[in-house]
């Protein structure tokens, strides 16, 4: 696809650090693109054409000083519209939010900029992120780059899709249950879902709090550790960010993966399609011919992962959305007292899934439901949690499908939402636990769509999940 | 001595008090805007005061050693603990739900002990944040029913506060008069909150129920609202009053919330039992648990200072009155106890040091500017008999007035000088030969006779005998 994709973002920072690459040409020719393209794609909410310029001058006039404008150098950026923009529009794809300018920049936005990135738009999502396809936006869907009657994925699918189709090098996605890894799998880019606290959270809208977690999307391993060791790290404005320093990503990426355990999970939940699945078998052919071996775990509370997420995540999202009451931003309905103007409010101002899930939590939630729904739930977390450690004693990583299937046909899921949230049969049970999982491009199925494989790998063992998702990437080439 | 009625018959009351207490931190609970009452609407305020969406909580560690210092005063085990969402919606709670914490409170299973000694178990003294505040215009009495329109302040969200919950231990309402007035000495000494009842930094609301004694707990209703120490004592008369009435006249209780309105001295139905919210308590996933190290609630509990039970007792021994006795309970409560141990130090006598500092030094600071010595010598030349009661105030109202002075100084310019006791012995036997008629009573031990005598010594004296001086005198003659 576009050129400037297909180099890296750490050579592409070099080039504009030494002055060679001018940051305004970049900018300059993924507009172009944008400008071409993204009719037909709707990545985007928002497009910061001038503010992208006016970066792009800066680092340029830095450069041109002999000051070192940063290790993203005029890398081009793109945010999941549910990123906190400092005067600049954020809607988490929600009418809910109309109008509403935050008055802060999310944390990963002011270390990504700081590090000389350049952000070129705010990408589209289902809304509030609850979705599987994009499907959910208030303002119309993504299509995927690789076939535009085809959904991206979601919840970050204007994410994936930027990346795919080369409106930017780099892009941020926020997955709570498969956000990031599953539009990654179905858009053909690399996508990581790191430790819950690995990034801060800070400014990013919450879905369900406990659950949330931003990561890159890139068109390389290597570039979604770099986008990892700039805004990886502890935020004093969130207090569940790790307070540890992490280990470059970037230098573990070159270690190969002799000796590693690699772990398939002989309980997993069926359901994967046979074109994803050979691609799987084949990935751990991969790995056990680079000198890894592969060994046998269970992990026997995945399969309750969805129903677990499906109380957790409403229930905390039905406490996250009560502030949207049209009382001191976004959208108000105006009406005769104010409870009736709250409800008049959300009533317009929300979509349908997201109503769908406020109600589940709200009812998960309340007094005579709770042990039997959430206080239940907690317990499978705690479950599933517990297994994956286990068997990460005998596994360096895990090996698994990242979505069952390649993407599909606009409303193919219909209005049978247990369908669609089924995509995230693989993706979930991670979130629950808190640890990290990535999704790297392995190959195409069915119509030459891509196909995603997931590593998943227990908490802040980033380094070693990189090493297998490098070692993937590096038998396609 | 009670300025309550009490209840008729063999009525039990049974209370448990909940106090809010705004602690005294520079800035809120989970933000860095400033934590100050009185400023502009709406400037002290931030992402996470106004609940933007994105904006996360960061717990304030000052925040925290505060409580713990309540808690550690009121006797608590301070223990490891979490925080929780309570969701409602509410125009003044921005987030729609309250941080607070729930199951797993900071401070458990304290008490308070009252001046009487009666005392009162503390079940828990947690944290939490402050709501903004409503202002509802254009109804009656403030309330929201009726009003045209409200005004919203967030200045006051997210001010940390701390509830300290007690036991239903409380029988009587001077006791429950006496245990707020109790906590708010602890806390103001601790430095914990200034607790200003009027303008909200201490709340107390009331669980009140009655019962016959060694029956089971009657059905209790919480009073809100109410915003003095004198109207804890009226609002929890009158609302067990209504309770008896309603069960002796053959109704029930009903479990409800109540608004004390101080004006018509009645409590008014807020809401009952059955229209309560379902809050929908989950532990607060943006905030990691707070477990206090050993350490740490070792070097606050070291740091607390003297509490003012504790003062009452030291001063009590020092000065020989009753711990419970108003001259102990006000001096301690202004803090100018130490300041009295200071003059008796400084060679003083405690007992008239005391009365003097209770009485001329209302209006002073906890530490007066009168040097200690000065009062010292002043209770010496009383004690000497070298200045009557009468003589000392008007000479100790002198020495405050000028932020000190020396006594022998200033009585000696009021003509206050010494009367010798060979000039005052004179004076006596005239007054023994003026009225044969009352010494011969005098000496048969007719007290009132006495009274006569030294009416009549002080009559010549022109009021500046010292009447205990005059009274050994005649003692002495009798013999």
């Amino acid at each position: 696809m576009a050129a400037p994709a297909m180099v890296t973002a750490a050579s592409i920072a070099a080039a504009v650090r030494a002055g060679t690459t001018k940051a305004a040409d970049l900018v300059e020719q993924h507009l172009a693109t944008i400008a071409a393209r993204e009719p037909e794609i709707h990545a985007f909410n928002l497009v910061l054409a001038d503010e992208a310029r006016a970066q792009a001058a800066r680092i340029d006039a830095l450069a041109a000083e002999g000051n070192d404008p940063g290790p993203l150098a005029g890398v081009t950026v793109a945010l999941k519209d549910n990123m906190c923009t400092r005067g600049i529009p954020t809607t988490c794809s929600s009418k809910i939010l109309a109008g509403w300018k935050p008055p802060y920049d999310a944390t990963v936005v002011r270390t990504l900029q700081a590090a000389g990135a350049i952000v070129v738009g705010k990408t589209n999502l289902d809304e509030f992120a609850m979705g599987s396809s994009t499907e959910n936006s208030a303002f119309g869907p993504t299509r995927n780059p690789h076939d535009i009657s085809r959904v991206p994925g979601g919840s970050s699918g204007g994410s994936a899709a930027a990346v795919a189709a080369g409106f930017s090098h780099l892009s941020l996605g926020s997955d709570t249950g498969g956000s990031i890894r599953q539009p990654a799998a179905l858009c053909g880019v690399v996508g990581v879902k790191p430790t819950y606290g690995y990034v801060s959270r800070y400014g990013l809208v919450a879905f369900a709090s406990s659950l949330d977690q931003i990561g890159p999307f890139a068109n390389s391993v290597e570039d979604a550790a770099l986008v990892l060791d700039v805004i990886g790290g502890h935020d004093p404005h969130d207090s569940t960010s790790i307070p540890q320093p992490h280990p470059s990503l970037v230098g573990a990426i070159q270690q190969g993966v002799e000796g590693l355990r690699v772990g398939r999970i002989s309980d997993l939940p069926a359901g994967a399609d046979p074109d994803v699945q050979a691609r799987l078998d084949l990935a751990f052919e991969t790995l056990q011919a680079a000198g890894a071996t592969i060994v046998d775990v269970e992990v026997p509370a995945f399969s309750f992962g969805l129903t677990a997420y499906y109380l957790i995540a409403p229930a905390e999202a039905s406490s996250n959305l009560a502030r949207y009451d049209g009382v001191r931003y976004g959208l108000r309905v105006e009406a005769a007292d104010t409870d009736s103007m709250y409800g008049a409010t959300r009533t317009a101002g929300f979509g349908d899934e997201v109503k769908r899930r406020i109600m589940l939590g709200t009812y998960a939630l309340s007094a005579g439901y709770y042990d039997a729904y959430y206080g239940k739930a907690l317990k499978v977390r705690r479950l599933i949690h517990d297994d994956f450690e286990r068997a990460y004693q005998q596994a360096d990583v895990l090996l698994t499908p990242t979505s069952p299937s390649v993407a599909f046909k606009f409303g193919a899921k219909g209005d049978n939402p247990f369908a669609m949230y089924l995509c995230d049969t693989y993706t979930i049970p991670t979130n629950l636990a808190g640890h990290p999982a990535m999704s790297v491009p392995f190959g195409t199925g069915t119509e030459g769509l891509p196909v995603g494989v997931q590593v998943l790998a227990g908490t802040l063992q980033e380094p070693t999940m990189f090493r297998v998702a490098a070692a993937l990437e590096r038998s396609m080439k | 001595m009670s300025e309550y009625d009490g209840l008729p018959g063999d009525w039990e009351l049974v209370v448990g008090l909940e106090v809010h207490v705004e602690l005294a931190t520079a800035t809120k609970l989970f933000s860095a805007s400033p934590n100050r009452f009185g400023d502009e609407p709406n400037t002290n305020i931030d992402p996470v005061t106004l609940g933007l969406p994105g904006a996360l909580p960061v717990l304030n560690e000052h925040a925290v050693e505060l409580a713990m210092r309540v808690g550690l005063a009121l006797n608590c085990t301070v223990q490891p603990s979490t925080f929780h969402r309570k969701n409602y919606f509410y125009p003044d709670m921005p987030k729609a739900y309250q941080v607070t914490q729930y199951d797993q409170p900071l401070n458990v299973d304290g008490h308070l002990d009252l001046p009487n000694g009666v005392r009162i178990g503390i079940e828990r003294a947690h944290m939490e944040e402050d709501a903004g505040k409503s202002t509802h215009v254009g109804g009656t009495g403030g309330r929201v029913h009726g009003a045209n329109h409200s005004l919203i302040d967030l200045n006051r969200a997210g001010v940390p506060l701390v509830e300290i919950v007690s036991r239903p231990d409380i029988r009587s309402a001077d006791d429950a008069r006496a245990y707020v007035s109790e906590l708010r000495a602890i806390l103001v000494v601790i430095g914990a909150s200034d607790a200003k009842m009027e303008e909200g930094s201490m709340r107390v609301d009331a669980n009140v129920s009655v019962r016959k004694p060694g029956t089971p707990l009657g059905t209790r209703c919480e009073i809100k609202n109410v915003n003095s120490v004198r109207s804890v004592g009226r609002a929890i008369e009158y609302e067990a009053r209504r309770q008896i009435d309603l069960i002796e006249s053959g109704d029930a209780v009903r479990q409800q919330t109540r608004h004390w309105d101080e004006t018509d001295g009645r409590t008014h139905t807020l809401r009952t039992k059955e229209d309560a919210d379902d809050y929908r308590y989950f532990l607060e996933p943006d905030l990691v648990p707070l477990a206090p190290s050993a350490e740490w609630i070792e070097r606050v509990r070291a740091a607390l200072p003297m509490l003012p039970a504790a003062r009452r007792t030291r001063l009590s021994a020092a000065t020989g009155q009753a711990a419970d006795s108003e001259a102990v309970g006000s001096v301690v409560e202004r803090g100018q106890d130490d300041y009295v141990l200071t003059v008796a130090a400084a060679g003083g006598d405690a007992a008239r040091a005391l009365v003097h500092v209770k009485e001329a030094f209302a209006d002073q600071s906890a530490t007066p500017q009168v040097p200690a010595a000065d009062l010292a010598q002043l209770t010496t030349l009383e004690l000497g008999g070298k200045l009557t009661a009468t003589q000392a105030k008007a000479v100790l109202a002198e020495i405050v007035a000028h932020n000190g002075g020396d006594a022998n100084v200033i009585a000696a310019a009021k003509g206050f000088e010494a009367m010798d006791t060979s000039s005052l012995e004179a004076l006596v036997d005239d007054a023994i030969a003026a009225d044969p008629d009352a010494w011969q009573k005098f000496c048969n031990g007719d007290g009132k006779a006495m009274g006569a005598l030294v009416g009549l010594v002080m009559k010549s004296s022109k009021g500046k005998a010292d009447g205990k001086l005059v009274t050994a005198l005649l003692n002495q003659k009798k013999r």
